[in-house]
C-alpha cells in the first residue's frame, strides 16, 4: 500500500524536483546576462523528466583506488545532462544570453511548476478522501 | 532546495550591477574633472563581470555545477586617450594652450546606467518569482 503511494506521488516529485532546478538555470543564465564568455545553459526537460522517471540519465559511479574497495551496486542517477543553448544573435563579448528568451522560459517555468504544485495538492486531497471515507 | 539558489544568484548579481552603477556615477560625476586625487586628469573606469560557481563541483552530474551567480573581478581604467580641450585661462592649462579632461563619454556613460538599471530590475523580479513559488511550495497540502 505504501509503495503505492509512494509512486503515485513520485512523478509529481520528480517533476517539480526538475521544474525548481531549470528555474535555478535559468536565473543564473538571466544573472550573467552582461558576463563576458558566458554560455546560456538549459536541460531539455522531456528528457531529464524520462531520465528521473527511468532512472536513465548520466550515471554517477563510486571512484575506487584499491581492487578491495566494494563497487556500488548500482550507480546513482545524476539528472540531466546539461546542454548550451544556441544563440539567436551573437554578441561581441562571446556572451550567449538573450534576454527575451530567458524571460520567457523563466516565466514559462514558473507557471509549470506552480500548475504541478497544484496537481499534487489535488492528489494530496484526493488520497485524504479516500483514506477517511 | 535548489530554489532558495535563486537569492543568491539573483543577489550576486544584483551586487555586481549596483556596483557596476556606482562607477557608472562616478564617472558621470568626474566627467569635467581635470585633476583627480593622483594628480592626474580623471580617467574613467569600468566594471568586469565574472561567473562564480556556487555549487558543488563534480561538473555536469552534480545537481547544483550549473548554479553561477556573478561578481565583479576588477575595476579597469579606460585606456583611450585623454580629451584636449583648448582653454588658456584655466590653471591646469600646457604651453599651448590646452587642457587635458577626462576620457569619460557621457553618451556611453547613458547607456551603461539604463543597461545596469534594467538587469537590476530583472533580477528583483527573478526573486520575487523564486519567493511565489516558494510560497506556493508551503501550502502544498494544505
Amino acid at each position: 500500500m505504501i509503495d503505492k503511494l509512494d509512486s503515485t506521488f513520485r512523478f509529481y516529485q520528480d517533476a517539480a524536483n526538475l521544474r525548481a532546478h531549470r528555474q535555478q538555470l535559468i536565473a543564473s543564465n538571466i544573472a550573467n546576462a552582461d558576463t563576458p564568455q558566458y554560455k546560456a545553459r538549459d536541460i531539455d526537460f522531456n528528457t531529464a523528466l524520462q531520465g528521473a522517471l527511468t532512472g536513465g540519465g548520466p550515471a554517477v559511479t563510486l571512484a575506487t583506488s584499491a581492487s578491495s574497495h566494494i563497487a556500488p551496486a548500482a550507480g546513482v542517477s545524476g539528472g540531466a545532462p546539461l546542454l548550451y543553448r544556441s544563440a539567436v544573435q551573437g554578441s561581441v563579448d562571446g556572451n550567449t544570453v538573450d534576454m527575451d528568451v530567458e524571460r520567457s522560459q523563466f516565466a514559462d517555468n514558473a507557471i509549470h511548476y506552480e500548475a504541478n504544485l497544484t496537481f499534487i495538492s489535488n492528489q494530496i486531497r484526493m488520497m485524504q478522501s479516500v483514506l477517511q471515507g | 532546495m535548489s530554489l532558495f539558489n535563486i537569492f543568491t544568484v539573483a543577489g550576486s548579481a544584483m551586487t555586481a550591477q549596483n556596483q557596476r552603477l556606482n562607477v557608472v556615477a562616478s564617472n558621470l560625476a568626474n566627467a569635467d574633472s581635470a585633476v583627480s586625487s593622483n594628480g592626474q586628469p580623471y580617467k574613467a573606469k569600468q566594471v568586469v563581470f565574472e561567473s562564480t560557481h556556487l555549487g558543488g563541483q563534480l561538473g555536469g552530474a552534480n545537481a547544483n555545477s550549473a548554479s553561477s551567480g556573478v561578481r565583479v573581478s576588477s575595476v579597469i581604467e579606460d585606456q583611450s586617450p585623454l580629451k584636449m580641450v583648448h582653454d588658456p585661462s584655466h590653471p591646469m592649462a600646457n604651453k599651448e594652450g590646452f587642457v587635458a579632461m577626462p576620457n569619460v563619454n557621457v553618451v556611453e556613460e547613458m547607456v551603461d546606467m539604463i543597461s545596469a538599471s534594467r538587469s537590476y530590475q530583472n533580477n528583483v523580479e527573478m526573486m520575487n518569482t523564486a519567493k511565489t513559488l516558494l510560497l506556493k511550495t508551503l501550502t502544498i497540502g494544505q
